[in-house]
């Protein structure tokens, strides 16, 4: 069984990696990638209120999101959409715990709603004005590949587009010592079901168990330490823009393969 | 859509471990809700916990997953023999072919909540048997249930507030369609924690009673855990006549604001109609809506205009948080099981709680159980951040 479907529009930001065009370069392998501490951006679409009470996950979903909607040339509202973490706000689910374990446990409204899982879909839909549905998942280091799974079956089955939002962020100690998310990485795939003006790379997804394709150096560091990270292979193949067959990391024992190819 | 067939189903909550006393205590019009004595938690309102849940022993191999919010997920799957028909339909299917779509909010966060009053004093480090990835993070309950049945397949966590276990039947939907797996096991666990007692506390939606949805004094949510469970599969040419078929589903999100609903519910009549249109169904044609109804002023009040704008003022509806409180991400899946067993039984279960109907409201809000024969039903799940889900059941004759 597989499943195809058109990308339109990607965002990317992470360690080293400030958007998709300025780092096709190094994901072909033509340039060096050298990691650098992510830069989230504000989110300006935010009303000033909500722009105080957001966290990085949400500045790097806004970031990741639009990039890749506005190189699709599509307006966001009418998006539906598709967000993947594997963990929620880590600075914000530490102060809970830490108000939780101290005398005073009157934690605030402002922590409260930034703790559950779909805050950055919820500061998502206030920003662009989505009425859309937008699924949130979670599949620990699974995430990326339960993110695409419903992406593509959303594409598929409901023949609409979507954007997939997949982004991670670390916790602060010591939560960190017990989830080692070094730094934060978010990528942002507009899905068609039909291949137009604006297709990037035509794309046939199916479950397997054959291994995960692994890059080379810097880039496998990468990969291995976020999980959103794991979209890495499929995003250096369609920089390199020739036909391509990869194999993504999903569950332990089931792998995505992903034909990619170019009209 | 094509209907999907809830092969079979459970659900447990502190009105009951499983169907029959489920049922039993619509019927006796029985409350889960009592005042709160969790943990030390110094908050004057009512839950509704489940009793037994910290005696629960998970399997040896699986110990490392061992949380208030799995050992409920395991005592839920005991109850029904849920377990039993999970594993024939493994063995039907195979174990790739049989996915898991499981809602929670908070996961294991209480066991974090512990960890961090443990703390090293020197080093703040959390003690050294604290798993995050088994306990703490939001997909643990569903890499514990896949594990549980040894499946290989697909498996996700739907988290998305109160929302969450009605829009895994809309996930499993799709990868049924798309033909990734032949059955899903659905539903939505979620425990008590002081994140989400002392959170709803902090936004003051915390009632000092026993919730009263959508009566004129209520004043705000009591907080119940939970866990519901159904098996999906595709439908076959025969059914009993008492078979229940998921029959529509409709998302939206309001766009308006973190914690607050859109005041018109414009979010939650898209939901619903976008359920009635994928079920080709007209209002008219819904017997009974099970609400959403927290009892919040704002919720219910949203959601009213919201019903009253698509349906009228006929049609019966209630809010069966009045007994098993506030589930919160495994709302949707109890009270998917709720409607499941409306169906079965043709009854209709009333609103607890409530005295006093909000007079503002033009609703046919149930205050006594009735015995009615019905044929479809709808189920309003709304959450945090806008989210809302509206599923649509029916019986297969």
């Amino acid at each position: 069984m597989k499943l195809t479907a058109y990308i339109e529009g990607i965002g990317l930001l992470g360690p080293g990696l400030n958007n998709w065009p300025d780092s096709q370069a190094m994901l072909k392998g033509q340039q060096p990638y050298q990691p650098q501490k992510t830069v989230l951006p504000a989110p300006a679409l935010l009303p000033a209120a909500e722009r105080r009470r957001s966290g990085a996950l949400v500045k790097l979903t806004l970031a990741t999101g639009l990039e890749a909607i506005a190189a699709a040339k599509l307006n966001a509202a009418g998006l539906p959409s598709v967000f993947s973490s594997s963990g929620g706000d880590g600075e914000n689910c530490h102060a809970i715990c830490e108000m939780l374990a101290s005398s005073d446990r009157q934690i605030s409204p402002t922590r409260f709603h930034n703790s559950v899982h779909n805050t950055a879909a919820g500061y998502w839909g206030i920003a662009t004005g989505a009425m859309t549905t937008s699924s949130v998942l979670c599949a620990f280091d699974a995430s990326f590949g339960a993110g695409l799974l419903e992406a593509i079956t959303q594409v598929v089955v409901d023949d609409t587009r979507t954007v997939l939002l997949a982004c991670d962020t670390p916790y602060p100690e010591p939560l960190l010592s017990a989830r080692a998310i070094p730094d934060a990485f978010g990528m942002a795939l507009v899905i068609a079901p039909e291949p137009g003006s604006q297709t990037l790379a035509k794309i046939s997804i199916a479950l397997t168990d054959e291994t995960a394709d692994t890059l080379d150096d810097a880039l496998e560091n990468l990969r291995v330490a976020i999980p959103a990270a794991r979209s890495l292979p499929m995003l250096c193949a369609i920089a390199m823009r020739h036909e391509n067959r990869v194999v993504l990391d999903y569950l332990d024992d089931t792998t995505l393969a992903v034909e990619i190819s170019f009209c | 859509m094509n209907p999907l067939w809830l092969s079979h189903f459970t659900a447990t909550s502190s009105i009951g471990r499983g169907l029959d006393q489920t049922l039993a205590a619509l019927q006796q019009r029985r409350t889960g809700l009592a005042p709160c004595t969790f943990d030390t938690v110094d908050l004057k309102t009512f839950i509704g916990e489940v009793a037994g849940v910290d005696i629960v022993k998970l399997p040896a191999h699986l110990a490392q997953y061992d949380c208030r919010n799995n050992r409920l997920a395991l005592l839920g799957l005991m109850q029904d023999g849920f377990d039993k028909v999970v594993r024939a339909a493994i063995k039907k299917y195979g174990s790739r072919r049989v996915g898991i779509f499981l809602g929670t909010s908070t996961s294991g966060i209480l066991q974090t909540e512990l960890a961090y009053r443990k703390r090293d004093p020197e080093t703040g480090a959390l003690p050294a048997d604290f798993i995050y990835r088994t306990t703490h993070n939001t997909y643990s309950v569903a890499d514990f249930t896949r594990r549980y049945f040894g499946l290989t397949g697909p498996a996700v966590v739907v988290s998305s507030a109160c929302s969450s276990s009605a829009k895994v039947f809309s996930s499993a939907r799709r990868m049924m369609e798309a033909g990734l797996i032949d059955a899903a096991v659905v539903g939505g666990v979620d425990s008590l924690c002081l994140t989400t007692l002392y959170g709803f506390n902090s936004l003051g939606l915390l009632s000092d009673q026993a919730c009263r949805p959508y009566d004129a004094e209520r004043s705000g949510l009591s907080i119940g855990e939970a866990a519901a469970f159904a098996l999906l599969e595709r439908t076959p040419e025969q059914l009993d006549a008492d078979a229940v078929l998921l029959l529509g589903i409709g998302e939206s999100s309001d766009a308006y604001h973190m914690s607050s609903p859109h005041p018109e519910g414009l979010g939650a009549r898209i939901a619903m109609q976008d359920a009635l249109n994928t079920a080709g169904l007209q209002p008219s044609d819904i017997d009974y809506i099970n609400l959403h109804g927290t009892a919040t002023p704002s919720n219910d009040a949203a959601e009213g205009i919201a019903v009253h704008a698509l349906f009228g003022e006929n049609t019966p509806c209630s809010s069966t948080k009045g007994a098993t409180g506030h589930t919160l991400g495994a709302a949707g899946g109890i009270e998917a099981v709720i409607c499941t067993l409306a169906l079965q039984h043709s009854f209709l279960p009333a609103g607890l709680n409530t005295q006093q109907i909000d007079p503002s409201f033009k609703l046919n809000y149930l205050l006594e159980n009735r015995e009615q024969k019905i044929k479809r039903v709808l189920s309003n799940s709304f959450g945090f951040g806008g989210t809302n889900c509206s599923l649509i059941f029916g019986r297969a004759a």
